[in-house]
Order: C-alpha cells, then sequence, then structure tokens
C-alpha cells in the first residue's frame, strides 16, 4: 500500500499550512484516515497505550447491523410492488432489483448531500471530519418510503444536518436524533409524500382489483375513528395473509424501507448488543413499554384497535427498527445507566399511546423517539442528582 | 474492623513483558536526578544547593515555596551536575552525580522499643527534613501532604494492579522490620486508622499478612482494584473538607529505615518490563535513577518508548530520561508511530481492546497477553459513546459527567460530582478505553486544580 501512501504524500504539501489548499486540510486528512489508521502516538504523560476501538469502528458497527435491513427492505420493495400490480411469478431477483433501483439513488443522495454538508462546516470551521454522518447517512433511507421523491430526500438531510446537528456543534452535540430530524421534517413539510398511500411502489403498473396500500396502523386508525373491527378487515386484506403476525414479524408488508421486518431488527439488535455498541437496556425497555401500554390499552378497550393483541404493537409500524437503531444512538439518548431504562420504556409507551388515541399520526414511534430526545437530559438529571445526593448523604452521617 | 471487598467492575489489561521473578545485572548509572515535576500541585521549586556543590544521601536539595517545611532531598551522595529548567525558569530536574560509595546525612535513630515514645511533632520534623515525607501523597487533589493537618485516616494499597505490575513480595523482601516500624510511626500521624489493603487473590503475603497496628482489607477484582482511590471510596470516602493520606509501601520502608537507622535511604527495587525488553526483571537502584544503563543494548527493538511507570499513569522519558520519584518501574514498549492500512477496520484477534465493536476479536483470546505499541488506534473525537466508562471505574460516580463539568469550568457541578475522591490514576482506564481519545487524565488535573485553586 505504498503507493497509496506515496499519492497521499505527494498531494500533502498542497494541503499544508502555506499550501494552496490549506484550508481543505481536514477533507485531505479525512480521506487519507479512511485507508490507512492514523500514525499518531500517545502523549508523553496520561495514558501510554489506547484502546483499538475508535469512533470508526464503533460507528462501522451500527451500519454492519443495519445491512440486513437494508438489503430485505430492498427486497421487500419489489415484493409489495408485483404484489399489488398482481404478478405472480416474479422471482427474487426481480423482486431485488426493482427494489434496488428504487431504494439505491435514496441512499446515494443521503450520502451525497449529507456528506457534502458535513464536509463545508468542516472546512468552515477547521474541525476534522467525524464518523456520526456515516450512520444517518443510511437511517435516513431506511426510514423513508420508497416512493420519495429525491429531491425531498436531499432537502431534508440538508434540513436535519444543519438545523439538527451543526447548529449545535456537529457530532456528539445534538439534542434530536438526526435520521428522525430528517424524517418529521418531511412528515410535516410534504405530509402527502409521507403518509397515507405512499408505502407501496407501484410504478406505472396498473394495482390490482381490490388494491389498498393500507398498513396495519391505517386500519387501526379506522377503527379508532369509525369503530370498524380492525382485525377482521386486516384478516380480509387484499392480500391474503399479508397482516398475520408471522407474516408481520418477517416483514412482507408495506410499509418505510427498512423498517418493516421485525426478525431483521432483532438480528441487527443482537449485533449491537453483542458488540456493545447498542444499549440493551434502551432496547428491552422500549418493547416493553410498548407492551405494557398495550396490554393496558387492552384491559379499558373501547374500540377493536385498543383491543388489538399487545404483541401486535412490537411487530407493525416502525416500533422494532426505532427501538433498536434510532432509540439508541448514545448522543440523544438518556446517558445514565438507570436513565437508559426510563428512556426506553417510555418511548415504548408514547409510541403506542400516539398509535391508538391520536388520530392525526398513525405512527407514533418518530414522535416518541423525538419527544424522549427532548426529555433525556431531564431524565439524566435526576439520576445525577441522586449520584450528588448520595454523596451528600454520606457526608452528613 | 478488617473488610473483604469484592469488585466487579473495571478491566485488567494482559500486555506482553511482564518483570520475571529475577534480579538482573546492571552496572549503577553515573547520574540521578529530583524532578520537582514528579510531585502535583507543586507550586513553585526552589533549588538550594548550587551546579558543583556536594551533597549526601538525605540533604535538601529542593523545596516548594508554598510548602517550605518539606524537604526534597538527595537520592545519593555526590556533585550537583546540573539544574535543567524549562518554561518560566520552572525547575525540571536537579541532577546528581553519584559517588562510588553512597554517604549518608545522619539523623537520630532509636530501637525499636523506642519508636512509641517518640512525639508527633519530631516525627514530623524528622520526616520532613531528611526527604521521606514527599512520599505522602495527601487525597483529595493528590499533593503532596500539608504536615500541619491530621488525616482522618492513612491507607496503603499493598499491591498493583496495573499493567506489568511488579509484585511486591518480591521487590520488598526482606524489609519486613523495617515496614512494621514505619507503620508504627505512621499511626502517630492520625488519630484515625492505618487501612493496608491487601489483594485477595495473591499467596499470603510474607510482607503484610503480619503487620500489627493496622486494619488489613482485603480486596479482589480487576484493576483498578490496587489503586488506593478506589480502595478509599469503598473503605472511608472523602467528603468535602476531609483529608486523607496515602502512601505506597516501599514509603512506608523508607520512614522505617529513617528511624530504626537514622538515614535516608533511598534503594530501590525497580521492575524492568515490557515487550521490548530482551530480559525482564528486577534491578536494584536508587531513586531518580536515569534509565539508559537498564536499557542500553538489551532491547529486541531499535525504535521503542521509555516509560518511567506503567503504560496507564507512566511518564514517557526517553532513553536518558530518569525514573520517576514514584515509580518502582519501568516499562518499554515499541513506538506505534506508523499507519497501518484499513486499520481502523480490518477484523483483528491481536490488537487489545476493552470493545467489541466489529472486528475487535481480542476478547476470543482469553488470557493471551498482546503485544501493544504507542499508536492511539483513532483520532480525537467528542465525546459519543455512553456507558462504557461506567463498567472500568468501580466507583459511584459519573465520569462523563465529571468531565463535561470540568470542559465547562462549573465548580458547583465538579464538585457535587466527586472531584475529591479522584486523581489521575481513577481515570486512567476511562482514558485507556476511550473511543473518542480524549485526554482525561489531563482534564480531571485541571479539574482538581480548578477546585483547589477556587
Amino acid at each position: 500500500m505504498k503507493f497509496l501512501q506515496n499519492a497521499f504524500d505527494s498531494v500533502k504539501p498542497n494541503f499544508e499550512k502555506g499550501g494552496k489548499w490549506e484550508k481543505y486540510y481536514t477533507l485531505y486528512e479525512g480521506h487519507r484516515t479512511i485507508f490507512f489508521r492514523p500514525d499518531l502516538v500517545t502523549n508523553k504523560t496520561g495514558v501510554q497505550i489506547r484502546d483499538a476501538g475508535d469512533l470508526k469502528r464503533m460507528m462501522m458497527t451500527v451500519i454492519i447491523a443495519m445491512i440486513p435491513c437494508l438489503i430485505f427492505g430492498m427486497w421487500n420493495t419489489g415484493h409489495q410492488h408485483y404484489l399489488a400490480t398482481g404478478v405472480a411469478d416474479a422471482t427474487l431477483l426481480d423482486k431485488f432489483l426493482i427494489g434496488a433501483w428504487k431504494v439505491i439513488p435514496i441512499v446515494i443522495v443521503s450520502y451525497a448531500v449529507g456528506l457534502s454538508v458535513e464536509f463545508t462546516f468542516c472546512v468552515i470551521r477547521n474541525h476534522p471530519i467525524e464518523e456520526g454522518y456515516l450512520v444517518t447517512g443510511m437511517l435516513i433511507p431506511l426510514v423513508m418510503p420508497a416512493t420519495i421523491p429525491l429531491w425531498q430526500v436531499a432537502l431534508a438531510t440538508v434540513f436535519a444536518v444543519i438545523i439538527g446537528k451543526e447548529v449545535f456543534g456537529g457530532t456528539g452535540m445534538n439534542i434530536l436524533n438526526v435520521a428522525l430530524t430528517a424524517r418529521a421534517f418531511l412528515y410535516f413539510a410534504y405530509p402527502s409524500q409521507i403518509s397515507g398511500d405512499v408505502w407501496t411502489y407501484l410504478g406505472s403498473a396498473d394495482a390490482v382489483d381490490g388494491f389498498s396500500g393500507a398498513t396495519v396502523l391505517a386500519y387501526g386508525a379506522q377503527a379508532a375513528a369509525n369503530g370498524t373491527e380492525m382485525m377482521q378487515l386486516t384478516a380480509g386484506h387484499w392480500a391474503a395473509g399479508m397482516f398475520d403476525f408471522g407474516n408481520m414479524f418477517l416483514g412482507a408488508i408495506p410499509g418505510s424501507i427498512g423498517e418493516t421486518s421485525t426478525l431483521l431488527c432483532l438480528l441487527g439488535a443482537a449485533i449491537l448488543v453483542g458488540t456493545g455498541v447498542g444499549s440493551w437496556k434502551i432496547i428491552v425497555s422500549t418493547f416493553a413499554g410498548a407492551y405494557a401500554m398495550g396490554l393496558l390499552f387492552n384491559a379499558v378497550a373501547v374500540n377493536s384497535f385498543m383491543a388489538m393483541p399487545a404483541h401486535y404493537h412490537l411487530v407493525i409500524g416502525g416500533l422494532a427498527f426505532g427501538a433498536v437503531f434510532m432509540a439508541t444512538d448514545p448522543v440523544s439518548a438518556s446517558q445514565t445507566e438507570k436513565g437508559k431504562w426510563i428512556y426506553g420504556f417510555l418511548i415504548g409507551v408514547i409510541t403506542v399511546l400516539i398509535r391508538v388515541v391520536n388520530p392525526a399520526y398513525p405512527e407514533g414511534i418518530m414522535l416518541a423517539i423525538l419527544f424522549m430526545n427532548v426529555f433525556a437530559p431531564l431524565i439524566d438529571y435526576f439520576v445525577v442528582e441522586g449520584n450528588k445526593k448520595r454523596r451528600l448523604q454520606r457526608a452528613a452521617v | 474492623m478488617s473488610q473483604t471487598i469484592k469488585l466487579k467492575k473495571g478491566f485488567d489489561i494482559k500486555i506482553a513483558g511482564a518483570a520475571g521473578k529475577r534480579m538482573l545485572d546492571f552496572d549503577q548509572p553515573e547520574t540521578f536526578a529530583i524532578k520537582p515535576t514528579d510531585f502535583h500541585g507543586l507550586a513553585r521549586a526552589k533549588v538550594i544547593p548550587k551546579v558543583g556543590d556536594n551533597v549526601k544521601a538525605g540533604t535538601p536539595v529542593a523545596y516548594d515555596k508554598a510548602l517550605e517545611s518539606v524537604m526534597l532531598c538527595a537520592p545519593v551522595s555526590g556533585e550537583i551536575v546540573d539544574i535543567v529548567r524549562g518554561e518560566k525558569r520552572k525547575v525540571l530536574e536537579v541532577r546528581i552525580l553519584a559517588d562510588k560509595e553512597i554517604e549518608y546525612e545522619s539523623f537520630p535513630s532509636y530501637s525499636v522499643s523506642d519508636l512509641s515514645g517518640i512525639s508527633s511533632e519530631d516525627i514530623v520534623g524528622q520526616m520532613c527534613k531528611s526527604g521521606v515525607w514527599a512520599s505522602i501523597i495527601q487525597r483529595p487533589y493528590g499533593v503532596m501532604a500539608d504536615p500541619a493537618t491530621q488525616p482522618k485516616a492513612i491507607f496503603i494499597s499493598a499491591f498493583d494492579s496495573n499493567p506489568l505490575a511488579p509484585d511486591y513480595d518480591f521487590m520488598l523482601d526482606g524489609d519486613q522490620s523495617y515496614f512494621q516500624a514505619g507503620i508504627q510511626i505512621l499511626k502517630k500521624l492520625t488519630s484515625g486508622v492505618v487501612h493496608l489493603n491487601i489483594d485477595m487473590d495473591a499467596e499470603v503475603s510474607k510482607l503484610f499478612t503480619s503487620v500489627e497496628g493496622v486494619q488489613i482489607n482485603k480486596f479482589k477484582g480487576p484493576h483498578p482494584a490496587g489503586n488506593v482511590g478506589v480502595q478509599i471510596h469503598h473503605l472511608d470516602p472523602i467528603n468535602k473538607g476531609e483529608v486523607a493520606w496515602t502512601i505506597s509501601p516501599y514509603g512506608v520502608i523508607q520512614v522505617g529505615k529513617l528511624f530504626l537507622e537514622g538515614k535516608y535511604d533511598a534503594s530501590k527495587t525497580i521492575a524492568v518490563t515490557g515487550s521490548s525488553m530482551e530480559e525482564t526483571g528486577y534491578v536494584k537502584t536508587y531513586v531518580g535513577a536515569q534509565v539508559g544503563k537498564f536499557i542500553e543494548g538489551r532491547t529486541n527493538e531499535e525504535h521503542v518508548r521509555v516509560i518511567s511507570g506503567n503504560v496507564l499513569t507512566g511518564e514517557s522519558v526517553g532513553k536518558e530520561g530518569y525514573l520517576g520519584f514514584f515509580d518502582s518501574q519501568l516499562t518499554i514498549i515499541p513506538e506505534g508511530d506508523e499507519e497501518e492500512f484499513l486499520g481502523w477496520i480490518l477484523p483483528t484477534t491481536s490488537k487489545l481492546s476493552f470493545h467489541r465493536s466489529f472486528g475487535l476479536l481480542s476478547f476470543l483470546n482469553g488470557s493471551k497477553e498482546f503485544k501493544v505499541d504507542t499508536n492511539t488506534h483513532g483520532e480525537q473525537r467528542g465525546f459519543v459513546m455512553s456507558g462504557a466508562f461506567e463498567q472500568v471505574m468501580p466507583m459511584d460516580v459519573l465520569p462523563t459527567y465529571l468531565f463535561k463539568a470540568i470542559l465547562a469550568n462549573d465548580y458547583d457541578e465538579i464538585e457535587a460530582l466527586g472531584i475529591y475522591e479522584l486523581i489521575e490514576e481513577d481515570v486512567a482506564l476511562c482514558e485507556f478505553i476511550d473511543v473518542s481519545k480524549n485526554d482525561l487524565q489531563a482534564i480531571l488535573r485541571e479539574g482538581i486544580e480548578l477546585i483547589r485553586n477556587s
């Protein structure tokens, strides 16, 4: 790899102090460190050796954990397409290719636009390129419908990176989850492209007779509003068996690109928890909170959505994806260990609360996480106060 | 009342190059140095002799202008050959060219039975004048103890759990009587207890288990179980306004020798460790020895870092540098100033890590000893990860919040979050495992000085 080192060395003088691209040193350094672990050594005092783990590796771990969801999402986009257009003999490859054709441009736009904003800020502020966007750039496509216009992806990304992160000082300083900020922006700015009948990509083909792009949550909202029997309606869905519990767990249902498969979200959770990168406390407590709230609604049910079995809440909508990949974002989540339990549990509770009783928003996980992002510092405040109090009490005894 | 404390949190850094239990044969170094920078919080060092003056072992060489009664004394007899100064004429090193035969300043000596009769004023006076007082470290702040205060207790950690740590029983073999005498003396300086904290997992220690006049506590668990700060936290934590002292077993032995033999004996057995050494082991020398003699021609590679102390809290002193006052160990490891192609992501079982992020598979290598270098394995970043520091911190403190409070200069928070209980070594493991590569020990010291000077 000497030739790569030489290539970098040969352009280096241009980026150093006095060089013609001095301002862009951070870009030079950022790219070199993609190829090479830097040659930095520890200081004269302080630790003389450092752990082999760094932020780059940690972020890559999260991306790797999301890849099953991404690949499945491509397949599912195609699967839903052929199902809705009545093509019964589409092969696995057909489905995957048409899905990839819709999904990959979204991923490319997300990374290209997000990294451009990031690089611009790094150059202006003269700080190193940080790895945070690698994860955000993958999360944004996964929480979008496959039919989203690319310009909206770009706009949302710009908004999220600037307003969600850079104005607070960059990676590690943001208050809200950046990817969810992007989604929330679209949700309120362009609601017609991200809610309602947007989940199935039809293209130029005609849908089969009786097709409806409704999700389980849409049936639920209908039930809450009109008193319909949702379990009967979902059972009689035009595509038979689509809303069986097992099928929803596997994820062959309409929804955002990456969120539909609870199974693969759990696989991602296993990677995050096994590597210690994601907090199992947050994941477990989010599921627990949603389940507990579901049970509570069952007990006081006045419509068929409230009576829906509580475990259905865990496999529909974006709960699993949110719990595993969004709620665990270490920067915007609660940072104390006790706080993580409370934070996750309340995300689960609020998600189901919004789903079941708020007619304006069929899905609650996005708002629940953003809401708890805002409250995380408050939860931590009380945990930290508890720590201080123990210290004071000890002194008083 | 003796206590047994089991700690779960922490991390044993298993690296190659532990000292074999053998004495190595070396020529004594020619020069020795007193380094005022070894003492935290030392305001302004004043050097007493001039270049060319002759000193004996135990002759005062320097003192802190803010604590004039405590002397830093020459470890060996000889001629002052150099006074090295840094910025603003700050004294860095006072170098002494050693005599072949060491001569000692003489101080009053006592028989074992007379030790209990010495008044505490006489004890303090003799300790301060002779150089042994400097071994006592005060908590909070980790600074030189003020002879005018009385600590609520004295804590001695009888084992070192740091990477490649020397074995105290081997290192201090034969000094039992001095250790006992030192304890008898120190007991007179506190109205409280003298705690002697031993390693529950170690073999029964000849040196420590039969000591009288102390409370023997047992600690079990991974590093930092041997850190005296962690031990204090579990035995009798330091609250605002309280003062405790700590001293190493070697320091206790020096105190014992001072009163039994009437001399400041700075001879010291140190461990020479690290994967870059052809042969590791122990060597007998004096406090402040120049390290060159121990290394020259004995390393198995050229590009090495010479560390006085261990890899977590030590200082890189260079091949011609001097052993730190408090250090009983040299660690020599390779420098890591090379790029590595895709080194940040390729899976590996040979890189030591506390974490298990993608490709970090060192945990599969259970008991293997890793060869490590000084590379940082990544660049400095903002605080991102949460919950990791807590796993290596067996104390009821919240490290991230404390560091952030220090960076924000928030005095009330720094105090409330427990700065009085910590010194650098207590957060060294956090600094080691930090994926954001921040200099946490330096940040903590900044916080300590903020509070100390407020």
